[in-house]
């Protein structure tokens, strides 16, 4: 896998999982598969994502297939941050 | 194809729920998500003061794990300390502290303040339904349900059927049931029922595996899951969970089966004493964040 670089939402979220699970994941793993985490720790990165991202995760966003992936989560908090009108990281 | 097609309209009902510590919110989360209307009743104003902003974050959840019906507005939240705001409910589901006499008493209490007919659910782990049957006014009226932690994501609800519990009362808890969108299983009456008969004991043998220093609780997790498919690994569960309620439970088990399998764990106590009682405090066997 190609290394996300330093400061970015997809190096914060990879170490933040790591500490967390205690296990290294790749940018694009379904970390919700079959043996993967649990839905409770989903919500922890509901809350995770809102609080140090500065957004507010509703509605239709608010759904599982949104947080499978590092990239996934990504992608989300950069249109929520960008649609809150304060776009880059 | 909506499923409510088969159960009453979800104000049809109108739910009391007794204490609001983890069964009781994640009940009233699963019971507003599907529109009924809801009382929530508990003795301790710190858990009343949260109760709502737990509640709506456990709908959060639920929404996340697409298990709510979004077709449903959601169902009205009162949160109290009076037992007099049980007056005039369809149901009342009692789930305090698992301790015989507190429990004795909040079914003693409520069910003169509801009307006769009116359905009454206790959801202990493991008080057999016939003893907190005697508390009550009208014994008949009392049904168990084992609702599982947590219980808008668990499909699966245990049903007891105690001694002298009426055909009316298990009708009426089947319609509640269908509502709500559970799938009930009906067994009779025990010590622990099916569930807690055989989690619990094996969530303490667990710990002492872990106590007795022969893995981590992780490894017996990973064990659990890896070889043997359980969903979520029983010390992790026991964190779900809470260990005090686990502890609790395990004593009314031991209680009354005499079975030594039963008897809390030293770790179990110890963790207990430390107020290291798991999700809900923070730490457990595992740590928690937010
Ligand atoms: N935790 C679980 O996973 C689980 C699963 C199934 C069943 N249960 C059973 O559900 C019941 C509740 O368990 P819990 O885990 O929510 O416990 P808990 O300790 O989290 O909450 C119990 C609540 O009851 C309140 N309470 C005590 N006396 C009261 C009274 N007289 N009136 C109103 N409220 C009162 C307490 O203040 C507390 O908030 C217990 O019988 C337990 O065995 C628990």
């Amino acid at each position: 896998m190609t290394m996300p670089s330093e400061g970015t939402v997809e190096k914060e979220l990879l170490d933040f999982l790591h500490v967390r699970t205690k296990t290294v994941w790749e940018e694009d793993t379904d970390l919700f598969a079959a043996g993967g985490l649990s839905s409770l720790f989903a919500m922890e990165l509901v809350v995770h994502l809102e609080k140090s991202y500065g957004i507010a995760i509703r509605g239709a966003d608010l759904r599982l297939d949104n947080f499978r992936t590092v990239t996934g989560m990504a992608a989300l908090v950069r249109r929520l941050r960008a649609a809150a009108g304060d776009g880059g990281e | 194809m909506s499923e409510n097609n088969a159960g009453d309209a979800p104000n049809a009902h109108r739910l009391t729920i007794l204490g609001a510590g983890v069964m009781g919110v994640g009940i009233a989360t699963l019971a507003v998500g599907h529109g009924v209307p809801v009382a929530l009743i508990d003795v301790d104003q710190a858990k009343r003061a949260e109760a709502e902003a737990r509640i709506a974050h456990e709908l959060r959840l639920a929404g996340l794990m697409g298990a709510l019906p979004d077709d449903v507005p959601t169902g009205e939240l009162v949160i109290s300390d009076s037992l007099s705001d049980a007056a005039g409910s369809t149901a009342v589901i009692e789930a305090v502290t698992e301790i015989s006499e507190l429990k004795e008493k909040v079914i003693a209490e409520v069910s003169v303040i509801v009307s006769p007919g009116t359905l009454l659910v206790s959801n202990t782990s493991s008080i057999p339904i016939d003893e907190l049957a005697s508390a009550a006014a009208r014994p008949a009226e009392l049904v168990g349900t084992h609702f599982m932690n947590p219980s808008y994501l668990i499909r699966t609800v245990e049903v007891i059927r105690g001694a002298r519990t009426g055909e009316a009362a298990m009708d009426s808890v089947r319609a509640l049931l269908t509502t709500l969108r559970r799938r009930p299983v009906v067994v009779r009456d025990a010590p622990g029922f099916v569930t807690s008969r055989v989690l619990h004991p094996m969530i303490n043998d667990a710990a002492r595996v872990v106590q007795e220093g022969t893995a981590t609780a992780e490894d017996v997790d990973a064990l659990m899951q890896g070889c043997l498919g359980h969903a979520t690994g029983p010390l992790r569960t026991a964190d779900l969970i809470g260990i005090d309620n686990l502890v609790d439970s395990l004593n009314v088990l031991y209680e009354r089966t005499g079975d030594s399998g039963c008897r809390p764990c030293d770790l179990l106590l110890e963790k207990v004493r430390a107020g290291d009682i798991g999700r809900k405090s923070g730490r457990g066997f595992y740590e928690y964040e937010g």
